[in-house]
């Protein structure tokens, strides 16, 4: 330490310090809980500005036999989330002999997310599956692990697209004399398919595919739609 | 580790995970792998998070930008029958409105509420904490915790964080031996016992709304109507509060929950009531 009143040698000048760990590679992930099934969809381009390094990259990651992570934002963030997630899954089930529940998923999630509450995961996370009556059921969190069950919602760089139309279309709102209705899968997967070519057309980062994955009681089925190919 | 020194990698100071000066409280390297890591709070390396080094990416002008939830208009006031607490329900992320159904009342145990403002996760994580703290007080005492004992420790828990970015406003609401309790706590450490409050950038219209008609001998229907007209007003003019309002009782026998009334639902009975008083 320099004393004070004694010049600071070149080495002590007090400097700036760069540190910038986090990158932003686009992506969106959908999901859609509906009666007895749950949905969540994803394009399949991971870029970094305007270069695009893969078209063959989907943001949803399969955690257990009914609960599927959908997770966007700094793919960095997502290796190490998704890897974590994964190992404390595993300790879950090797100590319980059974999967964790989806609502369970959730809930760790968001304590993984809030112990890093002072460096975060960049990080859009949806957690999609079955709770414990066979629901659907959807989980959408923010950076840092506020969480909140819902029955739809898009998160990542084309979400302020989406999200408008699925209000629209699936939760009718603001529409008066609108009821509500449980929404069939195959209308579902339609709306689901309709939304994201809307977002591909003016998003650049998202585009290429889209990997739509249903769970039903009877196991998770992936279905693969192409995109606009620029 | 002998294998290290053999090998000339020095671990500590010169080998810092990323090369800064490591005179900081995190200066040395730890072991931890992302599991261990994933039960524990953890931070970059050699950085002091006091120094708001890591304000650099939630800043508007950063390239990558994390936007937390925040929670918005809340108020709570005493009264003869009890406490009434009062909230809205959007949350917002910049200008975006990334949810309108939160709830803002966090339901700690039968006898005590706590309410969101501020970063959604910090309200939502430390009172979960509170929660704990609270079981374990009634385990160990065999009766329930006071109000002011509650809102002292969470009071405290956040003050060990404090200039570290945690971001709270939030009241305590409960039933013990003295009575209905009130307490206003936040992450900068203030606590303070009171009648009535408001948190939330919409706090200042509720305020106006509360002021003009609150006192202490309020019938149930007329603090749920305050309650209620005061929120309303709140996502009125604040962009950031909006979606429902929902109310809650707290009275001897615990909380109850009294009504989750749409804010456009309002919109229309109040201007309904204007357009009567006019004739």
């Amino acid at each position: 330490m320099a004393q004070l009143g004694q010049p600071l040698s070149d080495y002590q000048r007090p400097h700036q310090v760069h540190f910038s760990p986090y990158d932003f590679n686009g992506g969106t992930v959908l999901a859609i809980a509906g009666e007895n099934y749950a949905l969540i969809a994803t394009d399949t381009r991971l870029s970094q500005g305007f270069s695009i390094h893969s078209r063959e990259s989907p943001k949803t990651y399969s955690l257990s036999e009914n609960t599927v992570l959908g997770c966007c934002g700094f793919h960095g963030d997502v290796l190490t989330l998704t890897k974590t997630l994964g190992a404390r899954l595993q300790i879950f089930e090797k100590e319980h002999n059974k999967p964790m529940p989806t609502p369970s998923v959730a809930a760790m999630l968001s304590t993984i997310l809030y112990y890093r509450r002072f460096f975060p995961y960049y990080t859009h996370n949806l957690v999609a599956g079955l709770d414990e009556e066979g629901k659907g059921c959807v989980y959408s969190f923010d950076p840092v692990g506020s969480y909140e069950r819902e029955v739809y919602r898009a998160k990542g760089s084309a979400s302020a697209m989406l999200q408008p139309l699925l209000d629209n279309q699936i939760g009718g709102k603001n529409q008066q004399g609108y009821v509500v209705q449980p929404m069939p899968l195959d209308r579902c997967i339609a709306v689901v398919k309709d939304v994201f070519t809307s977002a591909a057309e003016r998003d650049i980062y998202t585009g290429d595919n889209i990997l739509i994955s249903v769970i039903t009681k009877d196991g998770l089925k992936s279905e693969k739609f192409p995109l606009r190919k620029d | 580790m002998a294998l290290a020194s053999v090998c000339g990698f020095k671990l500590g100071n010169e080998n810092s995970y990323f090369g800064l000066d490591v005179n900081g409280p995190m200066g040395v390297p730890t072991w931890d792998d992302a599991l261990t890591i994933s039960e524990k709070f953890t931070v970059p390396c050699d950085i002091d998070l006091q120094s708001g080094i890591y304000k650099a990416f939630t800043d508007d002008d950063s390239k990558v930008k994390i936007q937390f939830h925040h929670g918005t208009t809340t108020l709570a006031f005493r009264f003869k029958h009890g406490v009434i607490v009062a909230v809205d329900s959007r949350a917002t992320a910049g200008p975006s409105i990334e949810s309108q159904t939160v709830k803002k009342v966090i339901e700690i145990n039968p006898y005590l509420l706590g309410t969101m403002a501020g970063g959604a996760a910090d309200c939502m994580f430390w009172e979960r904490v509170l929660a704990r703290q609270c079981r374990i007080y009634e385990l160990r005492n065999k009766e329930r915790i006071s109000v002011a004992a509650a809102s002292k420790l969470l009071a405290n828990i956040v003050y060990d964080y404090k200039g570290m970015g945690l971001s709270m406003g939030t009241m305590i609401v409960g039933w013990d031996k003295k009575g209905p309790g009130l307490y206003y706590v936040d992450s900068d450490g203030e606590r303070l016992s009171g009648n009535l409050f408001s948190v939330g950038s919409g706090s200042v219209y509720a305020y106006g709304v509360l002021d003009s008609v609150y006192h202490w001998d309020l019938s149930e229907a007329e603090a749920y109507d305050l309650g209620r007209r005061a929120i309303y007003h709140a996502t009125h003019r604040d962009a950031y509060s909006g979606g429902v309002v929902n109310l809650y009782h707290m009275k001897q026998t615990g909380w109850e929950k009294i009504s989750q009334t749409d804010t456009t639902e309002l919109h229309y009975q109040y201007q309904a009531e204007k357009e009567k008083a006019k004739k």
